[in-house]
Parts: C-alpha cells; sequence; structure tokens
C-alpha cells in the first residue's frame, strides 16, 4: 500500500514557492486520493480570527469527520489553531485553509476538549512542531478512552480516519495559561467539570473573541459527557463576563452574540436538571426518565435522537446523588 | 481423609471462573477475527456455569426488562421480575454473553425477599452486541431464563468515569431509599421497595493509566450484603459488568422496622456499610 506523506512545514522548507506548493499538492492528491486536500472553508468573524463551521451531523465517511466548528488566530509571529476537526483528511484540510492566508508557523494547537471531532485532526499538524495545548487532564482523559476512540472512529469514518493517532498535549492548562501570537494573547481557561472534565476556553484579548468548545451547543443539541451541575454553573459565570464580544460555538454558527448565546442551552440543561430532580424525588427509574424527560425540547435542537436520552441518563445517574 | 465439601465448592467456583475469564478472552479477541466472533458463547457459559443442566426458556418464573438499543452502553438498565406464581427463587444469574467476563452478577436471596411479585434491577456495562441472560434458580433446583438481545457497544473499555477525580474521592459513599408500594393494595402479598447505591468507580481493568501507561488494575465492589432488619434481602456477588457507581433497585417483604443495612466489600478488601433509619425516622 502507498503510504501518503503528510503536507505542511518540511514540503514549504523545500519548495518555498507558494504556486509550485499547491502543484505538488494537487499531484500529490492526484496519486493519493486519500489525501485530496480542499482547503476548509474558513471565515474571518473578527480581524485575524477565523473559524470553520462544521456540519450538523454525526460523524459518517461522508463528511469524513467535519462535525465541529474549529479555528485559528493569526498574531505577528505565529498562528494559534482551536480544535481541528474529527480526521487527519479535516486537520489536513484545516491547515490548507490557513495556508491560505499566512504562511505564518503554527505556534500552538489546542483541543478544547477530549472528544473525538476535535482532536483527531491534530496529527496534521505535527509537521509544524507546535505546542499542543490542553487541560491538565486531558492526558488522562484521552489515555482512558484511546483504545475505544480509535477503534469506534475508525469505524464510523473509513478511509478519512487513516492516519489518526492520540496526540496528548505537551502544554497544560490547569488554570489560566497565556499564549503569546506577538501581538496579541490568547487566554487558555481551564474549568471545573462541565461538558466534560477537561473543557478549556479560549479568549482572544484584542477582539474579545471568546472560544467555547463544546461548552456552548446552538442548533446542535447539547451533549452530556461531565457534569449539568458543574456545566450550569459554569454558563452562570461565564454569562457574567463582560469582556465578551462574540462567543464561536464547539457546534453551531461561526459566532454568536454573548451572552445570548448561551440561552437556548442553559434553558436545556435547566429543563432536564428540573424534570430529572422531579422524577428523583418521586422514585422514578432511570429507565423511564430517558424516555420521558425533557421531550418538550425536541423540536429545539438538531440530532434530538442521537443524544437526548443519553443526556437525560447521564443527568440521572449524576443527581440521584443530590 | 474427607474432603471439606464447602472448600470443594469454592474451589470449583473459582476454576469456573477462570475458565470463564478464559473464554471470555477469546472472545474478546474474537471481534478481531471475524471467525470466532460468530460462536455463539452461551455454550460455554452453560456448561462452565450451570454445568449444563437443563435450562427451561420463558416459563414466565423471571422477566427480564432490557432497552435494545442502550442509550449509553456503559449504563445499561436492566429489571429482573418475578411474579409471585414464580414461588421461591434461591437465586438469580445475570449474563451478558459477549462480555469480557460473561457473568455481570449473582444475586443469592433471603428471607426478607418474600414471596410476592418481586423486583430488582441494576445497571451494566454491555461490551458489544450481545444477549444478555437473566436465569433463576428456584428452590426445587430448576433453572429458568429470560435472555433480551442489547445493541450497545464499548461499555466495558470505555472509561467508566464522567469525573475521574469525583470518582476516587467519594469512594465508597452509600445512599439508601426506600419507597411505598404504589399497589400495596393490587398484591395479596405486599412488598416494599428500595434502592442501594455505592460510590464506586468499578474500574474494569481495561481502563488505561495516564502515568504509568498500564491498564488500571481491576478494582471493583465484589460482594454486597442487604439485610432488613436483619434478615437477608439478598446477597449480589459482582464482576467488572456492574456499572460504576453500583446501584440496585429491589422489593422487599415488609418486616416491623424496614431497617435496610448493607455491607459491601470491594476488590481491595474494602468494606463499606451503611443502614437506613427505618421507619422510627
Amino acid at each position: 500500500m502507498v503510504r501518503c506523506p503528510h503536507f505542511g512545514g518540511r514540503f514549504r522548507e523545500y519548495f518555498p514557492g507558494l504556486k509550485l506548493f499547491f502543484v505538488l499538492t494537487s499531484l500529490l492528491a492526484f496519486t493519493c486520493p486519500g489525501w485530496a486536500v480542499e482547503p476548509l472553508p474558513a471565515r474571518e468573524v473578527a480581524p485575524g480570527v477565523f473559524v470553520h463551521q462544521g456540519r450538523y451531523e454525526i460523524f459518517t465517511p461522508r463528511n469524513s469527520g467535519d462535525t465541529s466548528n474549529t479555528g485559528f488566530v493569526i498574531g505577528r509571529d505565529g498562528v494559534a489553531v482551536i480544535d481541528t476537526g474529527g480526521s487527519p483528511r479535516v486537520g489536513a484540510a484545516l491547515l490548507a485553509a490557513i495556508r491560505e492566508h499566512t504562511e505564518l508557523p503554527i505556534r500552538y494547537v489546542i483541543n478544547t476538549h477530549m472528544h473525538p471531532d476535535h482532536i483527531f485532526g491534530n496529527v496534521a499538524f505535527e509537521g509544524e512542531n507546535p505546542q499542543f495545548v490542553g487541560h491538565a487532564k486531558l492526558p488522562r482523559a484521552l489515555a482512558a478512552r484511546r483504545d475505544r476512540y480509535l477503534t469506534i472512529n475508525r469505524e464510523l469514518l473509513g478511509e478519512a480516519f487513516e492516519g489518526a493517532r492520540i496526540m496528548p498535549p505537551t502544554e497544560f492548562a490547569k488554570d489560566r495559561l497565556e499564549l503569546d501570537l506577538g501581538d496579541r494573547k490568547l487566554l487558555v481557561e481551564a474549568h471545573p467539570t462541565a461538558h466534560t472534565d477537561n473543557d478549556v476556553t479560549v479568549f482572544d484579548e484584542k477582539t474579545g473573541t471568546l472560544f467555547l468548545g463544546d461548552l456552548l451547543f446552538a442548533r446542535h443539541i447539547p451533549a452530556l459527557d461531565g457534569s449539568i451541575r458543574g456545566w450550569l454553573a459554569l454558563l452562570d459565570d461565564l454569562a457574567k463576563r463582560n469582556d465578551v464580544k462574540r462567543a464561536v460555538p464547539g457546534h453551531g454558527p461561526e459566532q454568536m452574540p454573548w451572552p445570548a448565546a448561551i440561552g437556548a442551552e442553559r434553558r436545556y440543561l435547566t429543563k432536564i436538571a428540573d424534570e430529572v430532580r422531579v422524577m428523583i424525588k418521586e422514585g422514578r427509574p432511570l429507565a423511564e426518565a430517558a424516555q420521558t424527560a425533557g421531550l418538550s425540547e425536541k423540536d429545539a435542537w438538531l440530532l434530538f435522537k442521537e443524544y437526548h436520552a443519553r443526556n437525560v441518563s447521564a443527568a440521572f445517574a449524576e443527581l440521584e446523588w443530590e | 481423609m474427607k474432603t471439606n465439601p464447602i472448600k470443594r465448592t469454592k474451589f470449583s467456583q473459582a476454576l469456573a471462573a477462570l475458565l470463564i475469564l478464559g473464554a471470555g478472552i477469546a472472545v474478546g479477541m474474537g471481534a478481531s477475527a471475524p471467525a470466532f466472533a460468530d460462536d455463539d458463547p452461551w455454550k460455554d457459559i452453560h456448561r462452565n456455569v450451570f454445568e449444563s443442566r437443563e435450562v427451561i426458556e420463558n416459563d414466565g418464573v423471571v422477566e427480564l426488562e432490557a432497552p435494545y438499543r442502550a442509550e449509553d452502553a456503559a449504563v445499561v438498565p436492566l429489571t429482573m421480575r418475578f411474579p409471585a406464581s414464580a414461588g421461591e427463587v434461591k437465586r438469580l444469574t445475570l449474563i451478558i454473553d459477549k462480555n469480557p467476563a460473561p457473568v455481570a452478577a449473582t444475586f443469592v436471596f433471603g428471607e426478607a425477599a418474600g414471596k410476592g411479585d418481586r423486583m430488582i434491577s441494576t445497571r451494566v456495562r454491555v461490551d458489544t452486541y450481545s444477549n444478555i441472560r437473566a436465569i433463576a434458580e428456584t428452590a426445587d433446583g430448576k433453572l429458568h431464563m429470560a435472555t433480551k438481545f442489547v445493541k450497545a457497544s464499548g461499555g466495558c473499555s470505555a472509561a467508566a468515569s464522567k469525573d475521574a477525580d469525583e470518582a476516587l474521592a467519594n469512594l465508597g459513599k452509600m445512599q439508601i431509599r426506600t419507597f411505598p408500594d404504589v399497589h400495596a393494595k393490587d398484591r395479596s402479598t405486599p412488598q416494599r421497595e428500595a434502592q442501594v447505591m455505592i460510590r464506586h468507580p468499578n474500574f474494569t481493568g481495561m481502563q488505561m493509566d495516564q502515568v504509568t501507561r498500564q491498564y488500571t488494575p481491576m478494582k471493583i465492589v465484589q460482594e454486597m450484603d442487604v439485610t432488613r432488619d436483619g434478615e437477608r434481602i439478598f446477597k449480589m456477588e459482582g464482576g467488572i459488568s456492574i456499572s460504576e457507581n453500583p446501584n440496585f433497585r429491589f422489593t422487599f417483604a415488609p418486616g416491623s422496622e424496614d431497617a435496610i443495612e448493607v455491607t459491601a466489600t470491594d476488590s481491595d478488601g474494602k468494606v463499606f456499610t451503611a443502614s437506613s433509619a427505618g421507619k422510627a425516622s
């Protein structure tokens, strides 16, 4: 079998001419269909801040794992990438998108949390030698899920997943971590358990853009894999921030107004928590709650069927300890 | 010299457990070798766990409720029921055919389990699409089985903890609830309902540790003895298939105080106890 090389830094060193690079890229793409790199469309939501909007879908071979939002911030000295999509193929397309705008080195690749749709593009950036940045608890979370994630996502995505590896962070956010891109600083903040136990947000001070990863879902139903109480408490805290001008959700539009962006998600989580608490008090079992709680939210979200009952189960298993 | 029958039983049980584990590993490995995966593991389980004794299927002695498609493979709710007409049930074995260790749990019932309509439910991990079996042994020594097919995957190797630090910080914390019997009037033999929950990660031994890059050693609740006013309702022996924070909801025959006491032992030898206040409170 033909192994296809990664595109990236090394190629540009040898072939600094951009045109030649793209000629080569398409040549390689021709011989290696799995690596055909079409840059991801990305919109500049604020000066130097770009967002690609993922599809409102679950993983399928057709979408290659392009189901979550990814972004990049270009500074004077380098670039920071926020999440890399769900497969090496999406990661490579993200890198190609960045290269349409800048040749600056990629200093940081930040993963907002452990989920496959946000991390499996990391491998495409390896040749750029960035620091990989994540929550201090991200390595443990990834290690615990490693085999499972690799097996199941290979099944779900097929060819687009080829070459995927778990790439844990090399730099950790325990509390707050400042990343310097020259003329702008990014603030990476680690949060207590909410969507997962390893969520970070990324704040671009210069433009007031807050990347929330999957702490913020819009249109795409929220997915609970951490703590519903923690998540609601964190949303209350975040809503108080007045330095935020726009929010970038992990799933949803490219940008949203703040703090209005969190309204729907907060309503959904509150509704589940309230209804599940009543059912626990009445002594009803988990299986029943999973079938009946929160159904009034059905038409408010995409992918409701795929995630809702599971969210309720998770909330139930947490709240019955109150 | 006389051999001690109890010892021999224990030994043969241990041997059976080893055999099952071995069979389980073979099945687990079979996932990547299709020729193996199609083999029906029930034949081996039937031989090793039940010495190939006759099993009567779907005769109404035991009923099993399980979701056809599990929402979360790490927390699959199962409910087993014995109607009053089933008579005395001595033991219940819960089998998940394709899990690495198919025997999820056994429950031995005591006096306080009662004789009316009985129910016990718990939450399990299901590693792949599998048959799940509830096998009840009645006082006459006969085996009765109910089977459900469940579509789930990744319950055993999926990381158990949504919040890994909290799982260990609260190790052994227990909660007991008793519920009034809403159907009491319709029943000739009244039963009450209670729920026992214990905070425990129930590590399967298949989750990898970040620092050592080794698999986390198995750490599970192995035994749980539940009594009402000092009389046994049931004693559970559990394996790695029981979900994190083991949770049991069950009926029992009402007594004078209805004070529930629980003693749980985990694989590290830690003993956890808890009791409900009973009627007085």
